[in-house]
């Protein structure tokens, strides 16, 4: 068995992407390599020269600069990696910044108060605060204290809680004292001020914010009672000041406090007909509510107040509620999404075959544009890859297929994109007839690949394994007029680079260089690849002279390449 | 290297007695010890692992205390999920306002690369308020600002959040250090972060990846087995020379340097024992120093010209420019197709679509249609979701036909007979590829006059940064509002980028005259190294000093990658 060679990576497994984008062996730096550059009508003399002809000569530039660099070594030699350490910025500057919060924070001082700026107004929907009719801290300073679950709190109001299911508490002992000056606030809160108190979002862990309170007893003394207190919503119950509140928190830009909200009202609001509904949906039946249903409610309220919307949609796509999520998409009418949103969940199979059962159920789905197409291909591909990967891995196994000797697979083709698929087919199955189903051609034919994306693919692959006949007959074969002319759908400067990057010899090389039209680009190269021969022959055809003075310099002394153009120069 | 990293590192931690460090990932955490603290950025995912492991520990009847600490703020969404795993009252939270990491002496970043995708892409705000705290931050430590000028959804929010924070709060009165303040949102301008980097300091972000101002040099560079990691900063003399400098200048530079020390070396020859004393106690010690320096630069410089000759660099940004330009469009798609043919890097074609797209204001649909569906055979089917993430984003479109111009179309088709007709409609449609980016790089001079040659070593302009090509429309911007104290005059600009500009002033611009000279630019949504040497470059000419704050440092590919769909 023929062990690969360290140049030779994984051609398609390393990386999903990597087919044949090989690394070429590292070039010693001093290794004479002079970028082609193309005529550009409009070449900016500073760009250009960076990375162009003049690349050699910085090159070198730069190995004088390291040697001098190096030659300086010796007082060098004995230092440890500590000076490193010095070079480190000092985290000074943040221990000052924390340093002066907490001093701004210590300190009571009131001082003048800062020159207002203006507001300014971001779009936002003006807020119709009538929407729920009546003022809302009116509302509640008449309601009854034992009239939920707060009454068990009220006595120990330092006690944070999120989002107000206060409930839970219940469960948690509390082991803080009461600390009556806290007393009653939370009750009192209208709306606004409790979004206010959601975005200073400072609530929730008892021990903490006890700890906390505290500390801004002892620190601040003298200013009044500003204890982060615990916001509760659970005394918003009417639909209306829900929304007042959910409008509120767009209004005030902050996206934690809309989530919270949010949170309330997906959970104050009953979601248990939705399955219902969703299959009404699935099989195309109108759905007609029997009842009040809130999801519903919910989804309606949210289309009208797109801020908020895109919040609920954010946070359901983090919590993973992919039903839900579902359902609200097909509700707006976003179909589209959803059916991306269902097709995604491909990723979580990792069972092949359950994995193409399921893009076959996904081909129903109504996508946007192509992407119904390119989903079908997915599956055509899938289902295409399980056949030939058991296929092969029969015949690797059974050891009947040089090829597979010979060039061992280095990882399954299963799941690979489409250009790697071909890529393995020419690789292991280039002459197959075009009825089996990893038959290049058959590949090509299915997914209508492009003449040139084929023609790319299938010259990697064949250069890959040093195919050379191959690779020349790609050419010849498109030619029918003769034997004359080699075509390509790919430029010729664009073969050179795939076939060199497959580390072609030079014979090879000098082939397709010779048939690059541009003069100059051909000139570049063929230096870059050492052809001489072609280098000579141009120079020569364009008369130039001086140039190939010049480049008898760099060919190797004695060489029959110095010996040409030596005849050449004294034949003029 | 984390922010954590810079601010106490693992030696920092043990001496208050933290036993191990982990990351947080989702796997049970193997300790004998009974507390456990998490320090963690506010997301849903990481709670719910966290909830797992404390689920677990539950379980098998194992009792230990943990805290998880939110930075820079807890969400109730992440509350929500302890509560709705059952393990609210068994794990206490904290807070740890964290907001500012200072990267450099004009650089603080907010390190939240999550901005961008969460504001940007899923339109949520929860960080609205933490830029907006931020900036109360440095307000009520350099403040007070006499001038705040912004322009983007987001910054306006920014503003609205910071104004209210300091209506609630208290300040000392002070003398104002920072005068003005520029706020900016990333989708301004997605031009810039999506061209290649040829400045120093770019491009060694572009291929090493700077972390937090640290970069980690790999055996490429170091030329021996191990890799080392380096802080990238001012403290840095000789990359504190280099890191503004287009890329073709820092050879020059570093050998003129390697001559100066060498020269500075040779100093000790003929010295006498009093001499060769001084000079040992005290120029030694930095010309080792850097002699280091230098010589890292040097292989990293090699290093990087190494790869770049290697794919081809120059074509790339002979591909860019044009695309900037809009000369030899059709070139440039075959290039891109030939890119995403022969499979060459996923993130680097789908750059070169974004940028093809931005700045032609949206593909023609029949090359829309080609080049996705080339896109997915070569890097695979799932880029369906990432094609529907840059299109919500709006940096991978289609060419809508203009709605005037349809009916523009179809009065005069009713003057003319039909095959003229057709041939109108030809006229007009390709008058319709005329981009926002076109028009604004028309209005504001993006491109500079391509007939005279660019000297890059003495730079005349922003464009230096992209080897004279193109200036920053960002920065322009910048340069634009400053130089006319307000959007007066930029009307048409502001329109085209499509509004939410806001410029502000403070009662009382009292503030010191060199104060007003400091500005503070936030980016919202990140900002390249690049952008950053285009304000220091225009800070030199026109006499500012800015600050850069931004939530994170960006580059065309963590811009991309944030937007593929395989995170969360």
């Amino acid at each position: 068995m023929m062990k690969s060679k360290a140049d030779e990576e994984d051609y398609w497994n390393s990386s999903k992407y990597n087919a044949f984008t090989f690394d070429d062996a590292d070039d010693e730096l001093s290794a004479v390599r002079p970028e082609p550059e193309p005529e550009s009508k409009r070449a900016r003399t500073g760009s250009g020269s960076v990375y162009g002809t003049k690349t050699e000569t910085k090159l070198l530039k730069l190995k004088e600069t390291k040697k001098a660099v190096n030659r300086i070594g010796p007082l060098l030699a004995e230092d440890g990696e500590e000076d490193w350490e010095r070079v480190s910025w000092s985290g000074e500057p943040v221990g000052s910044i924390s340093w002066s919060v907490k001093e701004l924070a210590a300190s009571n001082q009131r001082a003048d108060r800062e020159p207002a700026f203006p507001k300014i107004s971001t779009e936002t929907p003006s807020l119709s605060k009538s929407q729920s009719g009546i003022s809302l801290s009116s509302l509640f300073k008449g309601k009854p204290k034992g009239g939920n679950l707060q009454t068990f709190n009220d006595g120990e109001s330092d006690e944070r809680t999120i989002l107000g299911d206060s409930s839970l508490r219940l469960y948690t002992p509390e082991l803080r004292k009461p600390k009556s000056e806290y007393k009653d606030l939370i009750s009192d809160w209208s709306a606004e001020e409790t979004v206010q108190r959601l975005q200073q979002g400072k609530v929730s862990d008892p021990a903490a914010g006890a700890q906390r309170a505290d500390q801004n007893q002892n620190q601040n003394q003298n200013l009044p009672v500003c204890v982060p207190q615990g916001v509760t919503l659970e005394k918003f119950r009417s639909l209306q000041d829900k929304l007042l509140l959910l409008d509120l928190a767009v209004a005030a830009h902050d996206g934690n406090a809309i989530t919270a909200v949010l949170i309330y009202l997906k959970r104050t609001l009953c979601k248990g007909l939705s399955l219902r509904r969703f299959c009404c949906r699935w099989l195309n039946v109108t759905f007609s509510p029997f009842g009040f249903f809130c999801s519903e409610v919910l989804f309606r309220e949210l289309e009208s107040r797109q801020t908020a919307l895109r919040h609920f949609i954010h946070y359901l796509t983090e919590n993973r509620e992919q039903r839900l999520l579902l359902e609200l998409l097909r509700a707006l009418g976003r179909t589209e999404e959803a059916a991306l949103l269902q097709y995604k969940d491909y990723k979580n199979i990792a069972d092949e075959n359950k994995r193409r059962d399921f893009l076959k159920s996904c081909l129903s789905l109504q996508f946007g544009g192509e992407d119904g197409n390119h989903v079908q291909d997915h599956y055509t591909l899938l289902e295409r890859q399980i056949i030939i990967e058991a296929a092969d891995r029969k015949a690797e196994r059974e050891g009947k297929l040089e090829v597979f000797q010979k060039f061992p697979r280095k990882a399954s083709i299963l799941n690979m994109p489409l250009i790697t698929t071909l890529y393995y087919c020419c690789f292991y199955h280039y002459n197959e007839s075009e009825g089996t189903f990893s038959s290049p051609l058959n590949v090509r034919q299915t997914f209508k690949i492009s003449e040139k994306q084929y023609f790319t693919t299938a010259l990697a692959a064949r250069a890959k394994l040093k195919n050379w006949t191959d690779v020349d007959a790609m050419f010849n074969s498109r030619n029918w007029l003769g034997f004359s002319k080699k075509k390509s759908p790919l430029s010729f400067q664009r073969v050179v680079d795939i076939l060199q990057k497959n580390s072609a010899p030079t014979q090879v090389l000098q082939e397709y260089v010779g048939l690059v039209s541009d003069a100059e680009l051909r000139i570049g190269l063929a230096q870059k690849h050492k052809c001489h021969d072609i280098v000579i022959n141009t120079y020569r055809d364009m008369k130039d002279r001086q140039q190939l003075a010049e480049y008898r310099k760099k060919v190797e002394r004695g060489s029959a390449e110095e010996q040409k153009i030596d005849e050449l120069l004294s034949n003029q | 290297m984390s922010p954590l990293d810079r601010i106490a590192n693992v030696s920092t931690l043990k001496q208050h007695e933290v036993d191990k460090l982990y990351k947080v990932e989702h796997k049970p955490i193997v300790s004998i010890s009974d507390q456990i603290c998490f320090l963690i950025r506010p997301r849903i995912q990481t709670v719910k692992w966290i909830c797992d492991v404390v689920n677990a520990d539950k379980a098998v009847g194992k009792f230990r205390r943990y805290k998880i600490i939110f930075t820079p703020q807890k969400f109730y969404a992440c509350e929500a999920v302890l509560e709705e795993q059952g393990v609210f009252g068994d794990v206490t939270t904290d807070e740890w306002a964290f907001y500012l990491l200072p990267l450099d002496e004009d650089i603080i970043s907010l390190e939240l690369p999550e901005f961008f995708r969460d504001n940007f892409l899923a339109g949520d705000q929860r960080w609205v308020r933490t830029a907006g705290s931020a900036l109360h931050l440095l307000h009520s430590l350099f403040g007070p600002f006499s001038k705040v000028y912004g322009i983007g959804r987001c910054s306006k929010m920014t503003y609205e959040s910071w104004r209210e924070q300091v209506e609630q709060g208290e300040q000392k009165a002070r003398h104002a250090e920072i005068g003005n303040v520029f706020l900016i949102d990333r989708d301004v301008d997605f031009v810039t972060p999506l061209c290649s980097q040829v400045v120093y300091e770019g491009l060694v972000d572009d291929i090493f990846r700077i972390k937090c101002g640290c970069v980690e040099f790999g055996p490429e560079v170091t030329s021996s087995d191990k890799s080392i990691k380096v802080m990238l900063n001012s403290q840095d003399k000789v990359f504190n020379e280099i890191r503004n400098e287009h890329f073709s200048n820092v050879f020059g530079f570093l050998s003129q340097k390697a001559r100066n020390l060498q020269t500075a070396y040779d100093k000790r020859r003929g010295m006498d024992i009093q001499q060769m004393k001084t000079f040992v106690s005290e120029e030694l010690k930095g010309l080792k120093q850097e002699h280091r320096l230098l010589s890292l630069h040097i292989s990293a410089s090699e290093s990087i010209m190494k790869k770049k000759t290697k794919q081809d660099f120059q074509e790339l940004l002979k591909t860019e420019h044009c695309l900037l330009e809009g000369f030899e469009i059709r070139e440039c798609i075959s290039f891109i197709e030939e890119h995403i043919n022969r499979q060459i890097s996923m993130i680097e074609s789908l750059r070169l679509l974004c940028l093809l797209s931005v700045t032609e204001n949206g593909l023609l649909p029949k090359d829309f249609k080609s080049l996705k569906a080339q896109y997915l055979q070569s890097y695979g089917a799932d880029h369906l979701l990432t094609f529907s993430n840059l299109r919500q984003l709006g940096l991978l479109v289609e060419q809508q036909p203009g709605e005037t111009l349809t009916v523009m179309e179809s009065k005069v088709g009713k003057l003319v007979n039909d095959r003229a007709a057709v041939k109108l409609t030809d006229a007009f449609s390709s008058l319709a590829k005329k981009s926002h980016f076109r028009a604004l790089s028309k209005k504001l001079n993006l491109i500079p006059k391509s007939e005279e040659d660019y000297d890059l070593r003495v730079p005349r302009d922003m464009a230096y940064i992209f080897s004279g090509a193109y200036i920053p429309l960002s920065c322009k911007i910048i340069e634009q509002v400053l130089e006319r104290d307000g959007w007066t005059g930029l009307e048409e600009v502001t329109r085209l980028i499509n509004g939410h500009e806001f410029a502000v002033t403070g009662a009382d611009p009292k503030s010191k005259s060199d104060a007003r000279r400091i500005i503070l630019v936030m980016f919202l949504g990140g900002c390249t190294f690049s952008e950053i040497s285009a304000l220091r470059f225009l800070g030199k000419e026109k006499g500012y000093k800015f600050i850069v704050v931004t939530t994170a440092i960006t580059n065309s590919s963590r811009l991309l990658e944030a937007l593929l769909d395989n995170n969360i």
